[in-house]
């Protein structure tokens, strides 16, 4: 271990601000990208089960007209 | 050998490369967790000080990690754009789309990280370096990239017209650094060499061959998972996506 | 093939006659941007004579931009873009055409203009003809190269801010060589080796970026 204490660690030899600048920074993009990808994924999920499901809805309704319901 | 061929030429479609990347997404940020904790662990733990540059070289397992990272994505981006034009199949210009983004955020994190380096060691966040100004331009044609492949409806389209900058840019970078390099070494008026790197202890080596390997490790599994999502975006009229949703409902 | 390479410029130069304000146009933009710069940056004479390459050169790329969008534009829009492609001869032979054309109409003036707006940077006379030829030998460059841009974003919405987004960086190196030449020639240095690197780039901006246009076109004519 390089490091006496705590202290010393996040001071870094007075280039502090410099490093855990970069760190932060560095970090938060690289935890941020992932979660855009994983939300634009579930987003497109969501809008493609409603689309289908809207698709399907259709299709019944021209073999069975006459069984529709209004949702409840 | 041409049944082979005909193997390697199932996993470029869609349909049998989406699973296989949704088995192998977590198996990539695993390892990109390990490599990544035990290379900054090495690097801000265990590596002595630099003999020039204090503790403020630590900057380092970010920098060039991510410098390395920025174009290299650059170089695999362009061999998907050649392997699409080539031989017209649909996923490498979904890879190349993929990757575009993550390219970009390297690129970034290299010029943030540079400036952070910068002011402490040269006292300015900024210097028209070969090295930095060519990162610069990195990230615009990267950008370009981007958009350029936003503005088109078509995904086809999208693909070949991206697949043709990509190529352009490729051809150019070499240039580019050149001719940056050349005007650089004309106008003194920076006054800091950037050539003279730390020497390197080995404990430094490591960890910042580990920090590189995570990101690695990271690109894939972020470019595999939009690659995932442009998939479905693109094949959503396609029986093997409506049944795929079928079976999550 | 020399045969439709003719007959692809005369139509061009033609067709540019017809429209005469739009040539005229670009060339008040390339002047008024220029003669802006005194007047952001202060009159003193040493200064300027520093910035005037640069400026003078920015601006005839940002000139080049402005024409650009137009290159292919009207042909794609009327059905000649797809008829050229039909054609037996090869599709890059036009683009070259065109691309003689457009420096013709575009990068041409901008060369003649060059020394009169230099003189209000207090250059000298031996910077003055070095820049006119810096500009004579890499215009040529930024037609090539830019209508690899006009041919990608052809037909997409919001082209003309893509298009200098896609090849103003690409634009870099004929824009270092080019300022360059002249500001070797202040300091003293002599410009031959930007000359001769700059009419490299022009070579091979002219010769190879005729293909991947070509490329484009055919792409956004599918």
């Amino acid at each position: 271990m390089h490091w006496n204490s705590l202290a010393d660690f996040l001071a870094m030899g007075d280039h502090g601000l410099y490093v855990w600048g970069s760190v932060v920074v560095t970090a938060l993009l690289m935890i941020a990208e992932p979660i855009l990808v994983v939300r634009g994924r579930r987003k497109l999920l969501l809008r493609l089960m409603r689309q289908y499901r809207a698709e399907g809805v259709d299709r019944r309704d021209h073999r069975q007209p006459t069984t529709r319901r209004s949702p409840a | 050998m041409s049944h082979r061929l005909i193997n390697w030429f199932r996993y470029a479609s869609p349909q049998t490369f989406y699973p296989l990347a949704g088995k192998m997404i977590p198996w990539f940020w695993m390892l990109a967790a390990i490599f990544g904790l035990t290379g900054l662990s090495i690097g801000f733990l265990l590596a002595p000080t630099d003999a020039q540059q204090g503790e403020g070289y630590r900057i380092i397992f970010l920098h060039v990690p991510a410098s390395w990272m920025s174009m290299f994505i650059y170089l695999v981006m362009s061999f998907w754009a050649a392997m699409g034009l080539a031989f017209n199949t649909r996923l490498s210009g979904m890879m190349a789309s993929a990757l575009a983004p993550t390219g970009a955020l390297f690129a970034f994190i290299s010029l943030w990280t540079g400036a952070l380096w910068g002011k402490p060691m040269w006292g300015t966040w900024w210097v028209w370096d070969a090295r930095l100004t060519s990162e610069l331009i990195l990230l615009f044609l990267y950008i370009g990239f981007i958009a350029l492949q936003a503005a088109i409806d078509d995904p086809r389209r999208a693909d070949k017209a991206g697949a043709i900058l990509a190529l352009v840019g490729v051809v150019n970078i070499p240039i580019i650094y050149f001719s940056v390099k050349w005007w650089n070494t004309l106008h003194q008026g920076a006054s800091v060499s950037l050539t003279k790197s730390p020497s390197m202890a080995t404990t430094m080596l490591w960890g910042m061959l580990l920090c590189a390997l995570a990101c690695w490790m990271y690109s894939i599994a972020v470019a595999l998972m939009r690659a995932r999502t442009i998939m479905l975006e693109r094949e959503r009229h396609t029986d093997w996506v409506r049944t795929l949703l079928a079976a999550k409902e | 093939m020399l045969l439709l390479f003719r007959a692809v410029i005369g139509r061009d130069l033609r067709l540019a006659m017809r429209r005469q304000a739009d040539v005229v146009a670009a060339m008040f933009f390339f002047i008024i941007v220029v003669s802006l710069f005194p007047l952001g940056v202060g009159p003193e004479p040493d200064q300027l004579r520093k910035l005037a390459p640069g400026v003078l050169w920015v601006a005839a790329l940002l000139a080049t931009m402005l024409s650009l969008p137009r290159l292919f534009a009207d042909d794609y829009r009327d059905g000649t873009l797809e008829q050229l492609a039909l054609a037996p001869q090869p599709l890059g032979v036009v683009v070259l055409a065109k691309v003689v054309a457009h420096w013709l109409i575009a990068g041409l003036p901008l060369v003649m203009l060059a020394p009169v707006l230099g003189i209000q940077f207090d250059l000298s006379n031996d910077a003055l003809a070095v820049l006119t030829l810096s500009l004579l030998i890499g215009t040529p460059a930024l037609s090539g190269i830019g209508a690899i841009g006009a041919a990608l974003t052809l037909g997409v919405r919001g082209g003309g801010v893509l298009l200098s987004l896609l090849i103003l960086p690409l634009y870099i190196p004929v824009l270092i060589f080019g300022a360059g030449a002249v500001d070797a020639t202040v300091t003293g240095l002599g410009p031959q080796a930007h000359l001769s690197l700059l009419g490299a780039l022009t070579l091979g901006g002219v010769f190879f970026a005729p293909w991947p246009t070509a490329a484009a076109l055919r792409v956004a004519l599918e």
